[in-house]
């Protein structure tokens, strides 16, 4: 069962539909004793960092998220906000991140031609997997595109946990990987069939 | 990818999805949520809610509505109708809608859209404009469901929500309405020409080749109603999309005539 992790982010109504489309058993869970019964968890999230991690406090999810995810191994995947919590720090705020994915979180600065371009950067936008593999499995060729909404993204350590990237302004982290910890920059539940058969390649893949 | 949004424009009058025609004479189409999952099947990119009767009836937006065809929608979708506060935006994007459209409240207060855009980002905010041809030549913008002239040219009054912090204008061609004959072009040209933001060309979309004209007038997305909701001469309600191939056809750069029919 996958568990979709509810810390008052914004609308889950979507991921939890997509994710009953596609015939996967999910439910949302704002407690702790509603995430241990998770075999898969998604973080989803949108807003600020800060706000996402002193909510994670406040509900007392923090002790049992890190149980699942650095002892049971649960696969997880963040969406957006919720990617961007997997690293340690984001240039947005003062809380330490989950730390799951070695990186930080950087705002948006471009250079030369690219001033012009607007922060955040939203609509649709295409992809370059870096593997074939887990989540992009079959979502590899030029039509894949996906919906973003973001001012901040995601720089890793390793380029080994570079799933995907997307180019605005230069190529940055649309996907990362670690293990059974993933993350999208996108939102898979508001890009239509690509985030649906994403979703999927998570629940049967990962 | 498509590089010119080609968007279903849907009206809510209370849970009803309604057609018009020419803004008036409302009928039933069908239900929202259905709707909006028979779009999720036809890959529809982007979607346009307008709730029709908010302003005119002082009523709070749906907020419940919206929650749920939020929760149903894997696109993302814009909602206008009755918006006139930062804390209503505020409510509506905390239920999962990802831009908002603003008419009738920009036109009282514009000071709106330059506070909104502060609070949300101008990516987020859409000007909506409604415009009817005048008598003598010309055009005026008009406000609460085009029963109200505001007295402006809609071009200058474009780039004043522009210069005020708008994303994006949809510009809503009053007379073309419902009538299934083609896009205002003449009023895209103009309106298209003084703003440096998207532009989404909405009012009178009857085939594809319309896409094709618009885009050639200058408008950077098209917005759909009649043609996406009936079937046919006789407006048969069926809800439809256009396949993507067929779209990314007519759009195709290469495949722009130089010369369009109905200018005027």
């Amino acid at each position: 069962m996958t568990v979709i992790v509810d810390y008052g982010m914004g609308n889950l109504g979507s991921i939890l539909n997509m994710l009953k489309k596609i015939g996967e058993q999910a439910v949302i869970a704002s407690d702790p004793d509603g995430i241990r019964q998770a075999g898969r968890l998604i973080l989803p999230g949108v807003g600020s960092f800060d706000r996402g991690m002193r909510h994670l406090q406040q509900r007392g999810l923090l002790p049992v998220l890190n149980d699942k995810v650095r002892c049971e191994q649960t696969p997880t995947l963040g969406i957006c906000l919720g990617m961007q919590l997997l690293t340690r720090r984001s240039e947005e705020g003062q809380l330490p991140g989950l730390g799951w994915i070695d990186g930080e979180t950087v705002r948006f600065q471009f250079e030369g031609r690219h001033q012009a371009l607007k922060v955040p950067h939203m609509g649709w936008n295409t992809v370059t997997v870096a593997r074939d593999e887990s989540l992009f499995r079959g979502l590899t060729n030029g039509q894949t595109r996906f919906y973003f909404v973001h001012s901040y993204h995601v720089v890793c350590d390793h380029a080994s946990d570079v799933l995907a990237q997307t180019e605005y302004g230069f190529p940055f982290i649309a996907s990362v990987q670690r293990g059974h910890v993933m993350g999208t920059q996108f939102h898979p539940e508001k890009s239509h069939k690509y985030g649906m058969r994403l979703l999927q390649n998570f629940v049967e893949y990962c | 990818m498509l590089k010119t949004r080609v968007m279903p424009c849907l009206l809510l009058r209370g849970r009803a999805l309604v057609k018009t025609i020419k803004f008036k004479t409302p009928s039933y189409v069908g239900d929202p949520i259905n709707t909006v999952r028979i779009y999720n099947e036809k890959e529809v990119d982007e979607l346009i809610f307008l709730d029709i009767t908010a302003t005119a009836a002082g009523k709070e937006p749906p907020y419940d509505l919206l929650a749920e065809i939020a929760s149903e929608c894997f696109m993302p979708f814009t909602y206008g109708g009755g918006i006139r506060s930062l804390d209503q935006i505020k409510r509506i994007f905390s239920l999962g809608v990802e831009k908002v459209a603003i008419n009738s409240h920009a036109a009282e207060r514009p000071s709106l859209i330059r506070e909104a855009a502060d609070a949300f980002g101008s990516q987020s905010i859409v000007a909506s404009i409604d415009v009817k041809k005048k008598f003598f030549g010309g055009y005026d913008v008009y406000t609460r469901g085009g029963t109200r002239a505001v007295g402006r040219d809609p071009a200058a009054y474009a780039a004043d929500l522009e210069n005020l912090g708008a994303g994006e204008i949809l510009l809503t061609a009053i007379d073309r309405d419902g009538t299934m004959t083609g896009y205002d072009l003449a009023l895209i040209e103009h309106v298209s020409s003084a703003v440096g933001i998207p532009l989404i060309a909405c009012g009178g979309a009857g085939c594809l080749e319309d896409f094709r004209y618009a885009k050639r007038a200058g408008a950077s997305a098209v917005a759909a109603g009649s043609m996406v909701v009936y079937q046919g001469t006789h407006r048969a309600v069926l809800i439809n999309f256009p396949p993507r191939d067929a779209l990314e056809e007519v759009l195709d750069e290469r495949n722009v005539l130089p010369v369009y029919g109905n200018v005027g």
